[in-house]
């Protein structure tokens, strides 16, 4: 690896993360999905110090949203708590496993996990209004169930879901990825929340991008009191990916969203890649 | 058209927009403080570099950082200082989930407040420090 300047490679961050903020709100995805493979793939720093960033890149870039999301309904509570107290504590067992692994598997795990999300993406079709006939036991017991209000047809959208517990079991696995692999989760809560339980599709991208605050928290912790949490790089990531965000945001309206999300799932395939082949030895 | 939001909602997205928002923006500070060298570092830039590609094992005994919440006596220092931003950030959503208790106590809804309850003692149990790896 080239041997830069502590400054340069803080700056190379930065401004890297800075463009992976812009593409991946162009793109619809979360920043630490592409953050972790991408850094942990052409950066000099190790997979935990990553992982531990990437996570953080996560829990900002959903706490800047959610209070938007919450205040105008499009993230809801009552169906965000149940899940995310499967998915905060799954994913503490998911920090602890990805911090003691030896980093050859995990980067190799990495890998196989990053192309199976750009399968489950390139694959995953969404459902704007899924029907949901009768909702489930648990979620009325839950009270889970809402109105929003729809711009596109001036009208208000009442919901309800289904599915509750076979989703609850879901969300377990997805907070183990999000604590293993330091990713956030919304390429799963996305369809989990949409396409299993019947939520419009507004509701589940609302609220998995607040459950991702509550997620990354308890992994973030277990990472940040092992020592796995660098200021030098975590700090630049995040404002980058932030700074990036705000400005992809503005530049939404005059992107092809389907050229955009090529663009994402190709860098994601490529990340993908690079971290199988880093993990296996064969391109190091 | 006006859709009525739950209380419990408007609160917790009340306190995460103040909570957010404060916090970067002292993040932003607090780095630019970090890497002009105005405060000391508990961990010199040139360490960093030399260990920030071996795993969070070796940098924890090369360096000898605190494991667990004993960092926080060392806040003098400016990387210590960025770490505990980072650690705010990371108590905004139990600040938020003691937030709403009283408005699930007051509704009498003891499933929801339950499960409020739950999450506040995973959060503060991954928080504690007693969640850690071993070597």
């Amino acid at each position: 690896m080239l041997e830069y300047a502590w400054w340069i490679w803080v700056l190379m961050l930065f401004v890297f993360t800075f463009f992976l903020g812009i593409l991946a709100v162009m793109g619809g995805v979360g920043g630490a999905v592409l953050f972790t493979p991408i850094v942990g793939g052409f950066f000099p720093f190790h997979l935990d110090f990553v992982r531990g960033a990437g996570l953080f890149v996560a829990l900002t870039g959903s706490l800047a949203a959610a209070p938007g999301l919450l205040m105008r309904g499009l993230a809801n509570l009552r169906l965000a708590m149940p899940l995310a107290l499967v998915a905060s504590t799954s994913s503490i067992i998911g920090a602890l496993i990805g911090l003691a692994l030896p980093t050859w598997i995990i980067q190799t795990l990495l890998g196989i996990a990053i192309l199976i999300i750009t399968i489950i993406m390139i694959k995953s079709k969404r459902s704007e209004f899924p029907e949901v006939t009768k909702p489930d036991k648990i979620s009325q017991i839950l009270g889970i169930y809402g109105i929003y209000y729809e711009e596109s047809s001036n009208k208000a959208v009442e919901w309800k879901v289904h599915r509750t517990l076979p989703s609850i079991f879901l969300f377990v696995l997805i907070g183990i990825i999000a604590g293993m692999f330091g990713l956030g989760a919304g390429w799963a809560n996305v369809p989990v929340l949409n396409l299993v339980m019947g939520c419009p599709l507004k509701i589940a991208a609302g609220t998995s991008k607040f459950l991702l605050s509550i997620t990354d928290t308890s992994a973030a912790f277990v990472y940040l009191n092992s020592g796995s949490v660098l200021p030098l790089i975590t700090i630049p990531s995040v404002l980058g990916i932030m700074l990036g965000s705000f400005v992809g945001v503005r530049l939404l309206v005059k992107a092809n969203p389907r050229v955009v999300r090529v663009i994402v799932i190709a860098i994601l395939a490529f990340a993908g890649i690079r971290s199988l082949l880093k993990g296996l030895g064969i391109w190091v | 058209m006006k859709i009525e939001v739950p209380k419990e909602q408007i609160i917790y997205g009340k306190i995460l927009s103040y909570g957010s928002k404060i916090s970067i923006l002292a993040m932003a500070i607090v780095f630019a403080v970090y890497i002009s060298g105005v405060l000391p570092h508990y961990v010199d830039f040139e360490k960093v570099v030399e260990l920030w590609g071996k795993n969070h094992h070796t940098f924890v005994e090369e360096t000898g950082v605190p494991k667990g919440w004993e960092w926080v006596g060392l806040i003098g220092y400016a990387d210590y200082l960025n770490l505990l931003l980072l650690a705010i950030l990371a108590f905004l959503t139990i600040v938020c989930y003691i937030a709403i208790l009283p408005v699930f106590a007051v509704k009498k809804d003891w499933v929801y407040l339950t499960i409020t309850l739950i999450e506040i003692v995973v959060l503060l149990l991954a928080a504690s420090g007693l969640i850690t790896t071993g070597h």
